[in-house]
């Protein structure tokens, strides 16, 4: 089960580039796992290391020495597009990244990311801009990520308002699951299922065809 | 408007099991795709939690992504895979899941053998650890992908948490020429609107160019939905719908089919129901599409020219233009008809059903693959691989000098060995141009099984509408 997600703050690690796909985030030859072991060292693999394993040159932001243990990503829009696979939210995670700042992320990504203590954090076009500028001329600016309060506070007395699922928002902050909520709802469950007959068997073949 | 709904309302409003205010719908599941690699940590969930399948026989798994193509008496050799592998077999034992495993004479990639077996059908909720899930939507199914938390949840409960999607019409209208087929029809859509363009709808693809497709080509336009940023894709169902059912595996059998069926044809979106987006595209203007760039959303007509980054709307265009080009070493302006080829790959839960195979081999029949490009023939299951090899297509694919492979996900996403060299060149019937998706350095071209084998024997980039006899070709896909 995660951790409560609390308020932190954080200096930022600046990635802008548009439709960041899963692939990037996790190359699919690191999924031939049966646990979720390992993966920081998966993380944008083929952006941060060369076939021999040695760090590229120049360095991919993630590698270079000031971005160590930085915790807010500050990506392009459509971030995490792709696949569904649930290694990327992990990799982000075990790097040490809890909130990615973007002007919108691919939906299946954003779902499962919620659930695993990293919060999407998605900005209009021109506060994103801004943000970029912001970083650009002050690279060790401390933002601080309030969930609670759902605002990104900025130097100065700026406040950075964002949205959030309300439910998500509340897992995320109890550090619960959905699971549990689900489990907790077996008698709507066995009631809907008294009513309505299964649509398929996928051990009994109703005919003889292959 | 009260009354009248859509395709995905109907179906969302049948299997809405509670909702509580602020929360998410609890939605009932009708089908659980399961495969080798994104469910072994949901199972390590469940034990941990001591619970059990809620509904094993409304589940059903295959090993896909990472599985070898080689001759199936031939061990896995990587480690990694085979443990996976044997990881899903002790799963799916014991916790009593129906497994259609290698080995199996139904095992193939989960998007295919779900519609095989008659299990896909429509009006219902199918899920799976697969972003392509969105194939099954062209039976009218809400289908889509989900992440391994995911799966852990509808494993234990048979349920998932959703919001109600918005609904994006997709109208084809018109009718394709002879050379364009349903692959581009979902990379001209993609074109247009762009990688995001449905993030948080769900497509209904709609209009006389949809209807007169077969299931195969609907699957594979709504395989495509999720890399316009659509989680679901759906085609209302039809008797091209029916008649692919009847009589197949789990398909309903005497008065239960004529009841179901009955059901499926009140499912169609009422006439007047509203969409919250739409878009029109006019078939019989599209040409063969293919990509150039690094995600499916950069493609174009296969006569047009690499885009110029300068000419791009904004900074971040003109960088990920560049990016891409960088990657694809392309220049603006250069024509793609002629690039250099060095692989063909003709397979995956886009275009590696029977039809597609069929078409491949018409185009290669007698015909040589190009000295020095690789082509490598990938069935989307071991029952598309009996019925080719029943139909003599293996035959044909050899004797141009192809590579007849066993069932598998292959070089889509090359987990299995099937991969892409360094800066090789791919022309790919797959659903994914990413940087390194089908081998570290690889460079993608998405196009048609029909573009693809024209590519593979010209060696180069090549429009299929010059193959011989171009209008019987066109015509072979059928069902």
């Amino acid at each position: 089960m995660p951790d409560r997600y609390a308020s932190f703050a954080s200096r930022v690690i600046p990635l802008p580039a548009e439709n960041v796909d899963t692939d990037q985030i996790v190359p699919a030859r690191y999924l031939k796992i049966t646990d979720k072991d390992g993966l920081a060292d998966a993380l944008f693999r083929d952006w941060r290391f060369e076939a021999d394993g040695s760090v590229k040159e120049p360095a991919f932001v993630l590698d270079q020495p000031e971005m160590a243990g930085r915790r807010i990503l500050l990506a392009g829009d459509n971030f995490g597009c792709g696949s569904s696979r649930e290694h990327a939210p992990w990799a982000l995670v075990a790097w040490g990244i809890n909130a990615v700042i973007t002007t919108s992320c691919a939906d299946i990504f954003r779902g499962n990311a919620l659930k695993n203590g990293l919060l999407p954090i998605v900005v209009d076009p021109e506060r994103h801009r801004q943000l970029f500028e912001l970083v650009g001329r002050e690279p060790d600016v401390e933002l601080t990520v309030d969930l609670a309060s759902q605002v990104v506070h900025l130097p100065g007395d700026e406040d950075l308002p964002f949205d959030v699922d309300p439910f998500s928002k509340l897992m995320l902050l109890e550090g619960t699951d959905e699971l549990g909520y689900l489990l907790g709802k077996a008698p709507a469950i066995e009631a809907w299922e008294a009513a309505h007959a299964p649509r398929v068997d996928t051990r009994e073949r109703t005919g003889t065809s292959a | 408007m009260a009354g009248q709904r859509t395709l995905v309302d109907k179906i969302w409003d049948d299997h809405v099991v509670a909702e509580d205010p602020g929360a998410p719908s609890v939605l009932a599941i009708d089908l659980h795709l399961v495969h080798e690699v994104t469910s072994p940590q949901a199972f390590t969930g469940l034990r941990r939690r001591g619970l059990k399948v809620r509904h094993p026989e409304r589940t059903v798994a295959t090993a896909d992504h990472s599985v070898p193509t080689t001759p199936r008496n031939l061990p896995i050799l990587d480690e990694l895979a085979a443990a996976q592998v044997a990881q899903l077999e002790t799963n799916c034992r014991e916790f009593g899941i129906p497994l259609h495993g290698l080995g199996s004479p139904s095992q193939g990639i989960v998007h295919v053998i779900g519609p095989q077996l008659g299990l896909t059908q429509p009006g219902m909720t199918i899920v799976c650890g697969d972003s392509h899930t969105s194939t099954h939507g062209a039976f009218g199914a809400l289908a889509f992908g989900i992440g391994t938390s995911e799966v852990e949840m509808v494993l234990a409960t048979q349920c998932l948490l959703q919001r109600r999607p918005k609904t994006y019409e997709v109208r084809i209208d018109g009718r394709l020429a002879p050379g364009v087929s349903a692959k581009d029809v979902i990379l001209a859509l993609l074109a247009r609107i762009g990688v995001a363009g449905g993030t948080g709808h769900v497509f209904e693809y709609r209009g006389a160019a949809i209807e007169a497709l077969s299931m195969d080509q609907r699957m594979t336009i709504c395989n495509m939905s999720i890399e316009g940023g659509a989680r679901a894709g759906l085609v209302a169902p039809d008797d091209t719908t029916f008649e692919f059912l009847a009589g197949r595996a789990h398909a309903p059998k005497g008065a239960a089919w004529d009841s179901a069926a009955a059901r499926w044809r009140s499912l169609p979106t009422d006439d007047g129901a509203a969409f919250d987006r739409s878009v029109t595209i006019d078939a019989s203007a599209l040409e063969p599409m293919i990509t150039y760039g690094t995600n499916p959303g950069m493609g174009l007509p296969i006569s047009a020219r690499v885009p110029d980054p300068g000419a791009a709307e904004d900074d971040s265009r003109r960088r990920g233009l560049e990016q891409a080009l960088t990657y694809m070493d392309l220049q603006p302006g250069q024509p793609l008809l002629g690039q250099k080829v060095d692989v063909v790959f003709i397979g995956s839960c886009t275009n590696g059903r029977i039809s597609d195979l069929r078409l491949a081999a018409a185009a290669l029949k007698g015909r040589r693959v190009a000295e020095g490009v690789r082509l490598l023939v990938v069935p989307g299951s071991d029952e598309v691989k009996r019925e080719a090899e029943r139909e003599g297509l293996d035959e044909i694919f050899r004797a141009a000098g192809a590579d007849w492979r066993e069932a598998g996900c292959s070089m889509c996403i090359a987990m299995n060995g099937d991969q892409l060299s360094p800066g090789q060149y791919a022309v790919s019937t797959s659903n994914r141009n990413f940087e390194g998706r089908q081998g570290k350095g690889g460079r993608t071209f998405l196009a048609s099984p029909l573009t693809a084998a024209a590519s593979a024997v010209a060696g180069v980039i090549a429009d299929p509408r010059l193959l011989p006899g171009i209008e019987q070709l066109a015509a072979v896909g059928g069902r």
